[in-house]
């Protein structure tokens, strides 16, 4: 929002771990050669989501930031919490380097492609 | 032969308990009801010159909204399709959590929100419906017929 959050950052990041959040709904659908995930984060700018995969963990957070006239009071709120959160654990055949994602109208779409050693191999049956 | 005394009793006070908490944490209920886990998920808040809708619509063509003031009433419709994959491909669903489908929500807006004073914009996946109240305050004209 300004200068000050910026500099807030990094502190605020290390808070974050702590503070409630919203699960985020998700799809998550696997082929041959990989696995596809799907998470709705409405309200979240492009530059206010944050995916990290560490060892075999992802974690998807972003923070909601609307559009809100000075003063106005919530008469009702279904969306309570100004961010979303999720963690998922991968597992070893998926290539976490290669992971591929595109943010659009707040759906996060994640791809993440199966290593080249655990994609399915056509075993030849030879007869002695 | 094993019968418990009370199981079945029990299990109905739970379930009163469990509706009674629930309606008491229901705030507002209104005669269209204020269904939590629709879609979109809506905020609705106020300022003293506007009322402001926020449909949280991720996903959606802005140009497949339909966004309807009838008789004090809002109405928010479209369809959002299913991102799994169709039956017949080799890929296995694992999660699916994400709404598919028509949708359609209606709010009751308060007696002074301007139909003619509206805009809508859908940003990130949100949809910010903004209406201005009347100007109550202002002399208004009678016309004699």
């Amino acid at each position: 929002m300004n200068d000050q959050t910026d500099v807030a950052r990094n502190k605020e990041e290390s808070r974050a771990a702590a503070q409630a959040a919203l699960t985020p709904p998700v799809d998550v659908f696997e082929d041959a050669t990989g696995i596809t995930l799907l998470a709705d984060l409405p309200g979240v700018p492009k530059d206010d989501l944050h995916l990290q995969v560490e060892a075999e963990t992802l974690t998807i957070e972003g923070e909601v930031r609307l559009e809100v006239p000075e003063g106005m009071e919530a008469t009702h709120a279904e969306v309570s919490l100004p961010r979303y959160r999720r963690v998922f654990t991968l597992s070893r055949e998926l290539d976490t380097d290669k992971v591929s994602a595109e943010f659009r109208n707040g759906v996060l779409t994640l791809r993440i492609p199966k290593a080249e050693h655990a994609q399915p191999r056509r075993i030849d049956v030879e007869v002695a | 032969m094993y019968r418990s005394l009370f199981a079945n009793d029990m299990y109905a006070e739970l379930d009163r308990l469990q509706r009674e908490m629930s309606r008491a944490f229901e705030y507002s209920p209104s005669i269209r009801g204020a269904v939590r886990g629709g879609f979109p998920a809506m905020n609705v808040g106020g300022t003293p010159q506007s009322v402001e809708i926020y449909a949280f619509a991720p996903g959606i063509d802005p140009a497949t909204i339909e966004v309807q003031i009838e008789k004090g009433v809002l109405t928010v419709a479209g369809e959002r399709s299913s991102s799994l994959p169709a039956g017949e491909s080799k890929a296995s669903v694992h999660i699916a959590e994400r709404f598919a489908g028509s949708f359609r929500r209606v709010v009751t807006l308060p007696d002074d929100a301007d139909p003619e004073k509206v805009t809508a914009r859908y940003r990130d996946g949100v949809l910010h419906i903004s209406i201005q109240r009347r100007e109550t305050s202002l002399p208004r004209r009678i016309s004699i017929q």
